[in-house]
């Protein structure tokens, strides 16, 4: 199958002029497959963050190649990488990131709204469909301060989805819940990886989580091992 | 709905406090403004007409004659010579009829009547008093000065050996509609007339002063043949009455005086008032731009890890300005609403209050929709170039420093 992440010799620096240039990622090769599900491990301050913002779009590299389904992401301005970000990628923060004034349904919706600038009643549709299959089809319209931890991270996954994107970036998803919350939204994304067949990139801390992936990608200073 | 709007609405109604600040602020601004202008106007439109009221729009007089020098001198040489005003003759305006329709054909002009004016006495039984004869056919002066509300008693007829009186005139000398008087030139020709109305012009100095007589009978008392001393115009640009004075005067050879120019006190003092009350406007909009900006700047950083989000699942920079500049937009909309009632109100209540001695308001304020409309826009624009800051502050958030906090 295809790659739909290829990064070949991506280092990433801060810094220079007057202050001291620090190397953060020292030449990062990688390949994600379609549909696969993948886990990134490391200690903090290896680079993990970093690496997950220059794969989600958010900086670009110092140096090296970024290919998105195919797209070589160098050289792209920011309204291009912006469209990227929408039609190709989902993100799953930490803390959920919700948008308190909205209700779980119009933050599942948010992604198609936010790209294209309306929403038509097939989104709608779909965000209902998602919201059912992770069983909050009842809390649609509460706000995200009504919903429980793990139902809030529940709406951010279905959220990541809504665009149908080619690859789900997660960051540490269940490291604000408890273990069996946290087990049991594993199992969800497991299970939305093969339904949907979207790939899934996740940032865990926990080994024992990150067993259950098909793939590991372990960073340490900067390099992956 | 779009996301601009979907967003920027919820945003406006999520962060209640903020909003009910920012609208209170606003509000406060637009209501002062549309106050101020609804009194100023209505007292400016007020002053100026009670002085019109009585006074024609531009007059026409005779041109001074001036005495011409005998030498004519090249240019770059001093002539040492003094050349005097000539003492003026009876200066009158002969042949004027061929002027009248002249006058009649410049455009914007919508009534002209000619009047015969001068110095005169007024005598009953052993009283005598100065006043000023003025010839008219009435049809023709009413149309330039109506006098149908300046009636105090009688009627307004002015046939043969009928005169019109102020009030003042008429207590001094004891008259009442019926009465009469006899009149006296100053070259000593006399007629004995009688009162058919009596007139208040609105100041007292005119109600001494002013009577009026028919054109033929002031011609023959006051010497002028067939001449008359004026020309009295209405216009229907009341504001362009001076580029108007100057296209009768270099149309007819006259001296032409407009409104303005023998008011000049008056329009200096309207013309301060409005640059004064323009000032404020502006400090006030000012002010408002401010407000607006401060609150939207906080509502912006208060935001920040949303924008962020926002960014983050693709939404263009664009239309995150679009969301802040739609809402200083909305704001001052909404707000120049509650604003123009609120001043608007104001308004008619003050004229409630301000009440001359026999209970009818001081002046009547002028609330038109031009008023509200153009203040809306205006509200509008402040509220979208006001929101212009915050919006393109939040535009320009760097995602990841946005969501990290």
């Amino acid at each position: 199958m295809a790659d739909v992440l290829l990064l070949q010799g991506v280092r990433k620096s801060y810094g220079g002029g007057a202050s001291p240039r620090v190397e953060v990622l020292h030449g990062i090769d990688m390949a994600l497959e379609e549909g696969s599900f993948a886990a990134l491990t490391g200690p903090s301050g290896s680079g993990k963050s970093t690496l997950l913002n220059i794969i989600g779009l958010l900086e670009p590299p110092t140096e090296g190649e970024l290919r998105m389904a195919g797209t070589l992401s160098s050289g792209l301005d920011d309204a291009a990488r912006t469209t990227l970000r929408n039609r190709y990628l989902g993100f799953i923060f930490q803390f959920h990131h919700l948008l308190p004034a909205f209700s779980a349904e119009e933050n599942v919706l948010m992604p198609m709204l936010a790209g294209v600038g309306r929403i038509n009643r097939d989104d709608r549709a779909r965000a209902s469909m998602l919201l059912q299959r992770v069983g909050l089809a009842e809390h649609a319209h509460k706000r995200p301060v009504q919903l429980s931890g793990g139902q809030q991270q529940r709406v951010a996954i279905v959220r990541a989805l809504m665009n149908r994107p080619r690859l789900v970036l997660a960051d540490e998803p269940t490291g604000n819940l408890d273990t069996q919350t946290a087990a049991e939204v594993f199992g969800l994304l497991h299970e939305l990886n093969r339904e949907e067949g979207t790939t899934f990139l996740i940032v865990t801390h926990d080994p024992r989580l990150a067993d259950t992936c098909q793939q590991q990608f372990k960073l340490l200073d900067g390099r992956l091992l | 709905m779009s996301f601009v709007w979907t967003v920027a609405w919820r945003l406006l109604r999520e962060g209640r406090f903020q909003t009910a600040l920012i609208l209170g602020g606003v509000c406060i601004g637009v209501a002062v403004v549309v106050y101020i202008t609804a009194i100023v106007n209505g007292l400016q439109a007020t002053i100026v007409e009670r002085t019109l009221s009585s006074q024609a729009h531009v007059v026409l007089r005779p041109a001074d004659r001036n005495n011409q020098p005998v030498l004519r001198v090249p240019a770059g040489t001093v002539a040492l010579a003094d050349i005097r005003k000539r003492t003026q003759r009876e200066n009158t305006i002969a042949n004027w009829s061929r002027l009248l329709n002249v006058v009649k054909a410049t455009p914007t002009v919508t009534a002209a009547a000619a009047m015969a004016a001068g110095p005169g006495v007024a005598q009953q039984g052993g009283v005598r008093k100065s006043v000023t004869l003025m010839g008219v056919s009435l049809a023709d002066y009413q149309q330039v000065v109506r006098l149908d509300n300046k009636l105090v008693s009688g009627q307004l007829l002015l046939g043969s050996g009928q005169v019109l009186v102020g009030k003042e005139l008429a207590a001094d000398l004891g008259l009442t509609p019926g009465s009469r008087l006899r009149l006296q030139s100053a070259s000593g020709t006399q007629d004995s007339v009688q009162v058919s109305a009596v007139l208040d012009f609105g100041i007292k100095d005119l109600n001494r002063r002013w009577v009026l007589l028919p054109l033929r009978s002031a011609q023959n008392l006051l010497g002028y043949r067939l001449d008359i001393t004026e020309i009295y115009v209405r216009t229907s640009e009341l504001h362009e009455a001076e580029t108007l004075a100057a296209n009768l005067s270099a149309a007819t050879g006259l001296t032409a005086d407009s409104w303005q120019s023998s008011n000049g006190q008056l329009v200096t003092a309207l013309k301060s008032q409005r640059a004064s009350s323009l000032m404020i406007r502006v400090f006030v909009t000012f002010a408002v731009a401010l407000s607006i900006a401060s609150v939207l700047v906080v509502s912006v950083v208060q935001r920040q890890r949303e924008i962020g989000i926002l960014r983050a699942m693709g939404t263009p920079a664009t239309r995150i300005l679009g969301v802040f500049l739609l809402q200083g937009g909305i704001v001052g909309l909404v707000g120049s609403v509650f604003g123009s009632l609120l001043g608007g109100g104001l308004a008619v209540g003050f004229t409630h209050i301000a009440k001359t001695e026999d209970g009818s308001p001081l002046f009547p304020v002028v609330l038109d929709s031009e008023l509200f409309i153009s203040t809306a826009l205006i509200a509008f624009a402040v509220g979208v170039l006001a929101a212009l800051m915050p919006a393109l502050r939040a535009a320009r958030l760097d995602p990841v420093e946005a969501i990290r906090g």
